[in-house]
């Protein structure tokens, strides 16, 4: 059962195969036999599960099943849920139950899905290796040795593990794409604005996204189908009719120009990973797509520009969490400026306090302009850069990652390399565009990804490309041991 | 030496909007504490803040009062800085692109004397919580500090001057033309005692004639017409005597104590914080259009430029009565009542601002609490207007309406006997009976020379009026008398 993708388990469901009920305890005993190996988790619900589980089985009963009603599936821990502990794997929120559910969690509700729990990931998103949680390190279900990416690392396990069919994720810099890559799962993060971020705990405003995370694309498509659209109360959600993201994964794909950019090329890449991507690119070329080099020429700038974009909107983000209202508090504080001090301080891991001093610096006076202003100009240029370039070609192509999952613990010294993980997802969020990651096979036993970009609310562009090689090859149904 | 102040206001309004800035909670004074306050106002993670259109609209029509550049595209930034109060850690607020640009008002601090006041922006930003330091004890009796959000989030339109104000007398009449403006546009309740306004003053000194600005003091907190006086005169003189005894001012924050009527050092500019301001990512850029712009033109009621104008040109008032009537809403709107009843401007204008304010004044209530309406009263002119009562009696009905011992003028003139007489031959009667009970009076005044009796005939006019109860008319018992007299 826990093999079936969710287009499978829908089906399955409304074939009256199995129940929600069935289908849910099916993968909450995954969780307690498995879960320990991964760390995917940080909290499991069974008992609301079960109940929602119960309740879609009464909604069927009844005739009124929407798609995905019954299916489980898991939600990053960044995402409030009513009554339930939301930690953004943080000591800060390590006693944070949220009043009310976020946005993507309420539309999952009242689709009638099941949420298994709250899964691992980076605290407060800030990280490329799920090893800066408080809950501790995800291990890759490829390689318990590996990293499985971040920062929706859990997500990215738990799917890869078949501890749930499907996740939600948020991606800030990569941070959904690059975790399905080295998970070898399907990732993709919609276009800014398309998908709610209200109650998904702010890192940096202005390039957060949620999205969707599961085996295959069609999965993602069924997934977004539930998670996008217009929030009245999120301002900076778009309002622009969803489309069935399901409704062109069958497009042909002849004629379809592809680019790729040659900076993603150099020679950070190795051969072999040059190499798996090239032969997923051929596969389009098989389907009557064409490809062409492209060119991103800011592209080494997105790093020091996300760098300080993140770190500044971060900084003043995380300025709530003060110790006075909710989350963690010091003991015994002797005064106000000591109850900040020592709550940020025990509240917060290294990395965090790392960005937001980072941040602190770029927005304060005297180093705006050198910093933050000068960022956001490179963060226009990068838009250029992708604007032009879709002025050629249809989709851009190209390596999620510039190598295969890294070692636990192999980064942790040096942050500047662990942000060099991130050189090929980050421009995608400067410029708030849509980028997928799939299964491009396997590099040195470990899972690559293909990362396609396509212009501004074309996500159903990439779901019918990433739904076509899926169909042509079978990298996506490689499956670590631990799936079998 | 000869010393000129130089001071700048920075003026918080509190619009009277139905809920918050950036969320649907309400903003009703006096409430329990942190009972109006959501997830939003309590900056719960995972929240996001909506505009509440009903601000932008308020401070465009202030924009409008004021004659101002109205900023068609303004950005809501980040003020970040860590207080309990403050729940996000960070105030929204408008820096570099205010919705309200450069504008101008024009203020008469004493009769005859106009002054313009420039404004420099205004700007829209949501207001922090309160922190209660004075009633909460833990279990030991030691001081805790209480925090009430019910505030936080409240809707703000900040208004910052140029610095064209000379003195704290200038200074009250530029609050007072802002308060009125915001109270005719209806923007705010302006109640000063619920800190529906708020003033902070930069305040500087330099000798008179001298073009370059001293170095300025900003004084925090100042919430009542009473104390922005006293506060900026007591900072005037301790910056002059500083100066004077070889001191000089530094530029810094104080605070001013109302019972101690004393300013006191808060913050210098070294210790100041550093906002790091920048725009908040969560919210779009506030874009205006001109068919916005003057849809809210065709909606602005006149203001009280406009209204006195109108008073000096279409009602013949001087310019000093104009400005009083037309000063606040409440007593243009009054004024304008009374006017329309009676159907006489100035008569109207003579008793709104004598019997009227006078007894306001004493009893010190606002002319809203008057517990004479503007109808009585214009009834009660209309009826010195017809003759029916004289000036006199008119003062006892007006004192008996005050009192509520009737609920219109004609009630009380019935019941009183107030009607003016002005029969002839009864008031004739009346006269003939005084000057046969006061012999004397008149040898006198028959004997004495035509430049002094103008002053004696008053002495009979009074016995008249007392025998007629005040009925009589006063023309008529003149004119009676100096015939009779001879």
């Amino acid at each position: 059962m826990h093999n079936k993708t969710i287009a499978e388990l829908a089906k399955g469901l409304a074939d009256g195969e199995f129940s929600s009920v069935e289908l849910t305890q099916h993968f909450l005993g995954r969780i307690d036999a498995l879960d320990s190996q991964y760390n995917s988790f940080i909290t499991v619900t069974p008992e609301q599960a079960l109940a929602q589980a119960e309740a879609a089985d009464a909604t069927r009963a009844a005739g009124n099943a929407k798609a995905l009603t019954g299916v489980p599936v898991a939600h990053k821990d960044i995402f409030c849920t009513n009554g339930v502990l939301t930690t953004c794997a943080s000591k800060m929120l390590s006693n944070f139950v949220a009043p009310y559910d976020a946005t993507v969690v309420d539309k999952f509700n009242s689709a009638g899905m099941v949420s298994l729990g709250k899964t691992n990931m980076d605290e407060f998103a800030m990280g490329s290796s799920n090893e800066n949680s408080f809950y501790g390190a995800v291990k890759n279900p490829w390689d318990t040795n590996a990293v499985p990416g971040g920062s929706s690392g859990g997500s990215a396990a738990a799917v890869a593990a078949r501890l749930a069919p499907g996740a939600t994720g948020t991606d800030t810099g990569g941070s959904i794409r690059q975790p399905a890559a080295f998970c070898g799962i399907t990732g993709l993060k919609p276009t800014y604005g398309r998908v709610s971020r209200w109650g998904m705990i702010a890192y940096a405003s202005s390039l957060d996204q949620g999205g969707p995370m599961a085996r295959t694309a069609e999965d993602c498509a069924l997934l977004l189908n539930e998670m996008a659209g217009f929030d009245p109360k999120d301002s900076t959600s778009l309002k622009k009719a969803v489309p069935d993201y399901t409704a062109d994964l069958n497009q042909p794909l002849s004629g379809l120009r592809i680019g790729l950019p040659k900076e993603y090329f150099g020679k950070e890449l190795s051969a072999e990973m040059s190499d798996a991507i090239m032969a997923s690119v051929k596969e389009f070329e098989k389907l009557g797509a064409t490809v062409q080099e492209v060119s991103l020429p800011n592209t080494m700038l997105a790093i020091p520009s996300y760098y300080i974009i993140a770190p500044a909107e971060a900084s003043s983000n995380l300025s709530r969490f003060d110790g006075v209202r909710y989350g963690y508090r010091c003991e015994n504080p002797e005064n106000l400026e000591d109850l900040y001090k020592r709550s940020r301080g025990e509240g917060f891991g290294k990395e965090v306090q790392r960005r937001i001093l980072v941040g602190t610096y770029a927005l304060s006076e005297g180093y705006y302009d050198a910093y933050y202003r000068k960022a956001q100009r490179i963060r226009r240029l990068i838009q250029q850069d992708f604007l032009n370039a879709f002025n050629e070609v249809d989709l851009i192509m190209g390596p999620t990652t510039p190598t295969p999952a890294f070692d636990l613990g192999s980064n942790t010294d040096d942050p500047v390399q662990m942000y060099m993980e991130d050189i090929y997802t980050l421009a995608v969020n400067l410029a708030g565009l849509p980028g997928i990651s799939v299964p491009a096979g396997l590099v040195n036993g470990r899972p690559v990804g293909l990362q396609i970009l396509a212009g501004h609310f074309k996500e159903s562009q990439l779901l019918n490309a990433a739904h076509q090689l899926q169909t042509a090859t079978n990298w996506h149904q490689l499956a670590p041991s631990a799936g079998q | 030496m000869e010393w000129e102040a130089v001071i700048g206001l920075e003026i918080h309004v509190q619009l009277a909007t139905q809920s918050k800035i950036f969320s649907g909670a309400g903003i009703a004074f006096g409430a329990e504490p942190n009972t109006q306050a959501c997830a939003i106002d309590l900056g719960l993670p995972g929240i996001l803040p909506v505009l509440n259109e009903s601000a932008v609209e308020m401070a465009v029509k202030f924009g409008l009062g004021v004659e101002a550049e109205i900023g068609m595209k303004s950005v809501f930034e980040r003020k970040n800085y860590f207080y309990p109060d403050l729940p996000k850690g960070y105030q929204t607020t408008q820096n570099d692109l205010p919705i309200v640009g450069k504008g101008v008002i024009e203020v008469e601090p004493e009769e005859g004397k106009i002054r313009q006041v420039r404004i420099h922006h205004a700007h829209l930003e949501e207001d922090a919580g309160k922190s209660l330091h004075e009633t909460y004890t833990d279990e030991n009796g030691r001081g805790m500090t209480g925090i009430d959000l019910n505030r936080a989030g409240t809707p703000l339109l900040e208004i910052v001057s140029e610095p064209d104000i000379r003195s704290a007398k200038e200074a009250i009449a530029y609050i007072k033309a802002i308060h009125s403006i915001v109270t005719y546009l209806g923007i705010s309740d302006g109640n000063m005692a619920e800190g529906s306004m708020r003033c902070d003053a930069n305040v500087s000194v330099r000798p008179k004639g001298q073009e370059e600005y001293g170095t300025r003091a900003e004084i925090k907190n100042i919430n009542s017409f009473k104390f922005i006086e006293k506060a900026i005169n007591h900072e005037i003189e301790r910056q002059i005597e500083l100066i004077e005894d070889g001191g000089r001012v530094i530029q810094e924050t104080r605070l001013y104590d109302s019972e101690k009527n004393e300013t006191r050092s808060m913050r210098s500019k070294e210790e100041a914080n550093d906002y790091r301001y920048f725009p908040c990512p969560d919210l779009l850029p506030v874009e205006l259009d001109e068919a916005y712009i003057e849809h809210i033109r065709s909606e602005m009621p006149e203001l009280p430029k406009q209204k006195k104008q109108r008073f000096i040109d279409e009602l013949g008032l001087s310019s000093y009565d104009a400005g009083v009537l037309s000063a606040t809403r409440p007593m243009a709107e009054y004024f304008e009542q009374v006017k329309d009843r009676c159907g006489d401007a100035k008569l109207a204008a003579n008793w709104v601002m004598g019997e009227l304010a006078g007894q306001l004044n004493k009893d010190n209530l606002e002319i809203e609490q008057s517990p004479v309406s503007a109808v009585q009263l214009g009834d009660l002119v209309k009826r010195v207007m017809d003759d029916t009562i004289n000036g006199k009696a008119a003062k006892q009905v007006f004192a008996a309406l005050w009192a509520g011992e009737g609920a219109s003028a004609d009630e009380i003139i019935e019941a009183k006997g107030l009607k003016q007489v002005t029969d002839t031959g009864a008031i004739a009667a009346i006269v003939d009976e005084v000057m046969a009970n006061n012999p004397q009076q008149v040898e006198q005044y028959q004997a004495a020379p035509e430049d002094k009796r103008g002053k004696m005939v008053g002495f009979f006019v009074g016995q008249v009026m007392k025998a007629s109860k005040g009925t009589a008319n006063p023309q008529m018992v003149n004119q009676l008398l100096k015939e009779k007299l001879g």
